[in-house]
C-alpha cells in the first residue's frame, strides 16, 4: 500500500497556503510535504533541534520553565495548564510515566490523527523532551485502536527514532536514557479521559477512577506518578523549546496562549482543520477569511453550532463574535474543549441532533456509576420514541428531571454525580436544545413530526442495548 | 489455529517486554490474536492468559470491555459507517441506508458469504469529510452512494486486497525492541514492585 492511497479526499480539504492570517503555523506547518512523516522529512525541516540543544543546553528544569512560561493550555478537553500540571509531579518519587494520549474520539474532534498520521516524528521529539522534563524514563503513546495508518506512522517512526539514537539508552549520548513504548486501545470512547487511560494500559476495563485520590501526577500507572497530556499538547511542546516559552505566550490570547487545531465540520460550504491562533473568532473563521470555510453552505442562516466537541453546551449565532479564548467560551457557558465545532443550518433537526449525541453518551457509558449507566440510556430512548412520533406530554420534563439527576442544577461546567464528567456530558445537548428549540420538541411530540422547513434523516438505529 | 502460531508467540513476547508489567500488553495481544484468527477465540483468550500469567476471565473481562474485539467471525471486511453528529448532519443516515440496501443485511450483521460486515458506528475521528467511512480501520473519506458501490465492488473484485488487510490486521509496522531500548523504567518499576 502506498501512504497516499489512504487519505484521498482531505488532501483537497486542508489548506495549507494561508491557512493562517494572523501568524505562523506551527504543529502543522510540515503538513504540504509529502515526506512530512518520514525522519527524512522531518529532520530536513527542523526535526529534533530541539531535542538536541536541549540535550547539551538545558537543564531539565529549564526546559520545564519554557513550558510554565509558554502557559499552553492542555488541547485535550480540560484546558489545564500544562506546565502546571508536570509541577505537581512529587519529588523523588520515582519511576513516573508519561502517557500520550491519542485516543481522540470525543464526536466532531479531528486533530490528533491528524499530528499523529502526518508528523509522528513531531510527536515522538515532544514526547522525548516531556520525559526529559519530568524525569520520567518511560512514555506510553496510547493511540486509539481504530487508527491504523497512525499507528503504522508512530510505529515506523519510533524504530527510526530508536536507530538513530533519539530515544533510547544515552539519548544523542547524553545521560539522559528513555523508552517509548507505543500501545493502543480497542474502541471505547471513555478510554480518553485520562485515569480509564490508565486503567486500559494496565490491561482492564477502561473504567474512571475517582478523583481523589487518584490524580494521576500523583497515582497514575502502576500507582505511580504520571503525567497524561493530549497529542496536540506535546506536538507543540518541540516548538516552544526552540523559540522559547515567551515567544508561543506572544501568539494568540494571553489567557490562551499560542495556536490552535480547529475541526470545522457539518453544513459549512468548506469543512476543514485549521491552525489559528487562540482568540480568533468563529465568525471569521466561518464567513470573513476567505481561505477558511467559506460561509454557511447555501447561504443559510446558523442554527446553531458547537464549539468545543459534543460534551459542549451549544452556541448560536450571538456567539459568533466571540473570540475563542478559554475564559470568554467559559464565561458564555460553553468550553473550547477539543477543538470541535459543529455547524447546524437553519433546516437542522436539532431534535435529532440532541438524539445522536445523547445516544453516543448512552452507548459509551461505562457503566460504573448509576445515574450516568441508567440515566443516558433513559434518556436516548425518551428522545428516540419522540423522534419517532410516539412522544409524550410528560416528555420533556422526563428528559429535564432525568438529567437533573445525573448533574444537579444543570449548570455549566456541570456538577456531577457521577465519578467522571462523561455522565453530565451527556446533559449538555439536552440542556441546550430544550431551552432554545422548545417549540419544536413541542411540535414533535404535539404531532408526530417537525416543523415545516425541517430536514429529517432516515434513521434506521437499533436501540442502545441495556447494561448488564 | 486458535492458539497463537510461534512466530507470534515471539511477537508476544516481545510486546510484552515493553511493559513494566505483563498485563498491560493484554489489550496489544488480544489484537494479535485478532489479527491472527480474524476474530477473539476463546481458545486464543486461554493461551493469552497463560503467556501473561492471568486466568482466562481475567482476558475474558478486559476483552469484552472493547468493542473492536469481536468473539465470532466477522466478515473478511468490516465497514463501518460513522453516523454520529458532523456525519449526521451531512447524510450518513443515507448512507447507511443505502449501504444496507446494498449489501442485504442491517447494520450489525454479516453477509451470508461471509465477505462483509455493515456496523454503524460512533466518530471515527474524521468529521470534516463527512460522511466518513472505514474498512477495516482504513479510511474512506466523503462516501457518496456511488463511491460506496464502488468500494464495495473493488472490495469484491479484490482490487484493494494491497490497501486493506484483512479484518484484525492494524498497523503493518511493528514497533521493534532494538538494541537502544533502555529498560530504565521497567527495571525501576521491578524494584518497586519487590518491595
Ligand atoms: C469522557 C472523557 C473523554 C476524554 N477523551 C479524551 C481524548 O480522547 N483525548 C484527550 O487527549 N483527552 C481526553 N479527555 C481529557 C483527559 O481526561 C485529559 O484531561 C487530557 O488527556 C489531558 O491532556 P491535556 O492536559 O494535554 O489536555 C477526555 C476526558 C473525558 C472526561
Ligand atoms: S460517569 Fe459514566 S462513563 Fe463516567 S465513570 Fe460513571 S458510568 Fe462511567
Ligand atoms: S462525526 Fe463522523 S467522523 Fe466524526
Amino acid at each position: 500500500m502506498s501512504d497516499q492511497d489512504e487519505q484521498p479526499e482531505h488532501e483537497q480539504h486542508f489548506r495549507v497556503e494561508g491557512m493562517v492570517p494572523t501568524g505562523d503555523a506551527i504543529i502543522t506547518a510540515r503538513f504540504d510535504r509529502d515526506d512530512s512523516h518520514t525522519y527524512d522529512g522531518y529532520v530536513s525541516s527542523g526535526g529534533y533541534t530541539a531535542l538536541r540543544k536541549a540535550l547539551t543546553e538545558m537543564s531539565a528544569a529549564t526546559v520545564h520553565n519554557e513550558i510554565k512560561l509558554s502557559e499552553i493550555q492542555g488541547r485535550g478537553g480540560a484546558g489545564f495548564p500544562a506546565g502546571i500540571k508536570w509541577g505537581f509531579l512529587p519529588e523523588g518519587v520515582y519511576p513516573r510515566y508519561v502517557v500520550v494520549n491519542g485516543d481522540e474520539s470525543e464526536p466532531g474532534t479531528y486533530k490528533d490523527r491528524m499530528l499523529m498520521e502526518r508528523d509522528p516524528h513531531q510527536l515522538i521529539e515532544g514526547t522525548v523532551l516531556t520525559c526529559y522534563a519530568v524525569d520520567a524514563a518511560q512514555a506510553f503513546l496510547y493511540v486509539r485502536g481504530e487508527m491504523a495508518l497512525a499507528q503504522e506512522r508512530l510505529a515506523q517512526a519510533l524504530n527510526e527514532a530508536y536507530e538513530r539514537n533519539l530515544v533510547g539508552r544515552n539519548v544523542l549520548g547524553s545521560d539522559f536514557s528513555v523508552d517509548i513504548t507505543l500501545t493502543w486501545g480497542a474502541g471505547a470512547y471513555i478510554v480518553g479521559e485520562e485515569t480509564a487511560l490508565i486503567e486500559s494500559l494496565e490491561g482492564e476495563r477502561g473504567m474512571p477512577r475517582l478523583k481523589p485520590p487518584f490524580f494521576p501526577a500523583v497515582k497514575g500507572l502502576y500507582l505511580q506518578p504520571t503525567i497524561v497530556n493530549n497529542v496536540e499538547t506535546l506536538a507543540n511542546v518541540p516548538y516552544i523549546v526552540n523559540e522559547g516559552g515567551q515567544t508561543f505566550h506572544d501568539i494568540g490570547a494571553p489567557t490562551s496562549t499560542g495556536m490552535r487545531m480547529f475541526a470545522v465540520s457539518g453544513h459549512v460550504n468548506r469543512p476543514g482543520v485549521f491552525e489559528v491562533p487562540n482568540g480568533v473568532t468563529t465568525f471569521r473563521m466561518l464567513f470573513e477569511a476567505p481561505e477558511y470555510c467559506g460561509g454557511v453552505r447555501d447561504g443559510r442562516a446558523i442554527k446553531a453550532f458547537i464549539p468545543g466537541g459534543a460534551s459542549a453546551p451549544w452556541f448560536y449565532e450571538e456567539h459568533l463574535d466571540f473570540p475563542l479564548d478559554k475564559p470568554t467560551v467559559d464565561k458564555a457557558g460553553s468550553m473550547l474543549g477539543s477543538g470541535a465545532i459543529v455547524v447546524m443550518d437553519e433546516r437542522t433537526d436539532v431534535v435529532a441532533a440532541c438524539w445522536r449525541i445523547v445516544r453516543f453518551f448512552a452507548r459509551e457509558s461505562c457503566g460504573k456509576c448509576t445515574p450516568c449507566r441508567e440515566g443516558t440510556t433513559w434518556l436516548e430512548r425518551v428522545l428516540k420514541r419522540i423522534l419517532d412520533g410516539a412522544g409524550r406530554a410528560e416528555d420533556l420534563d422526563t428528559l429535564l428531571s432525568v438529567s437533573e439527576n445525573i448533574s444537579p442544577g444543570l449548570t455549566f461546567p456541570p456538577r456531577q454525580t457521577t465519578i467522571c464528567p462523561l455522565g453530565p456530558s451527556a446533559v449538555a445537548p439536552i440542556t441546550s436544545a430544550i431551552e432554545r428549540f422548545r417549540d419544536e420538541f413541542e411540535h414533535y411530540i404535539d404531532h408526530g413530526v417537525p416543523k415545516d422547513g425541517i430536514d429529517r434523516h432516515p434513521i434506521t438505529a437499533t436501540g442502545v442495548p441495556v447494561h448488564a | 489455529m486458535s492458539r497463537l502460531t510461534s512466530t507470534n508467540i515471539s511477537i508476544a513476547k516481545e510486546i510484552i517486554g515493553r511493559y513494566p508489567r505483563p498485563k498491560s500488553a493484554l489489550i496489544p495481544l488480544l489484537h494479535l490474536s485478532q489479527e491472527q484468527n480474524g476474530y477473539v477465540t476463546t481458545e486464543a483468550m486461554s493461551h493469552l492468559a497463560e503467556l501473561l500469567g492471568l486466568t482466562p476471565a481475567d482476558v475474558y473481562g478486559t476483552a469484552t470491555f472493547y468493542e473492536m474485539f469481536k468473539f465470532e467471525p466477522v466478515g473478511q471486511y468490516c465497514i463501518s459507517v460513522c453516523t454520529n453528529i458532523s456525519c449526521q448532519l451531512l447524510g450518513a443516515w443515507e448512507l447507511l441506508e443505502h449501504a444496507e440496501a446494498r449489501l442485504g443485511v442491517k447494520a450489525g450483521s454479516t453477509t451470508d458469504d461471509g465477505r462483509f460486515t455493515l456496523e454503524d458506528v460512533e466518530c471515527i475521528a474524521a468529521c470534516t469529510e463527512a460522511p466518513a467511512v472505514q474498512v477495516n480501520y482504513r479510511y474512506r473519506h466523503c462516501v457518496t452512494p456511488a463511491a460506496f458501490d464502488q468500494l464495495v465492488d473493488d472490495l469484491s473484485a479484490g482490487r484493494l486486497s494491497e490497501e486493506v488487510p484483512p479484518h484484525g490486521t492494524l498497523a503493518r509496522v511493528r514497533q521493534r525492541t532494538t538494541a537502544g531500548w533502555s529498560g530504565t523504567a521497567t527495571a525501576q518499576q521491578a524494584t518497586v514492585d519487590a518491595l
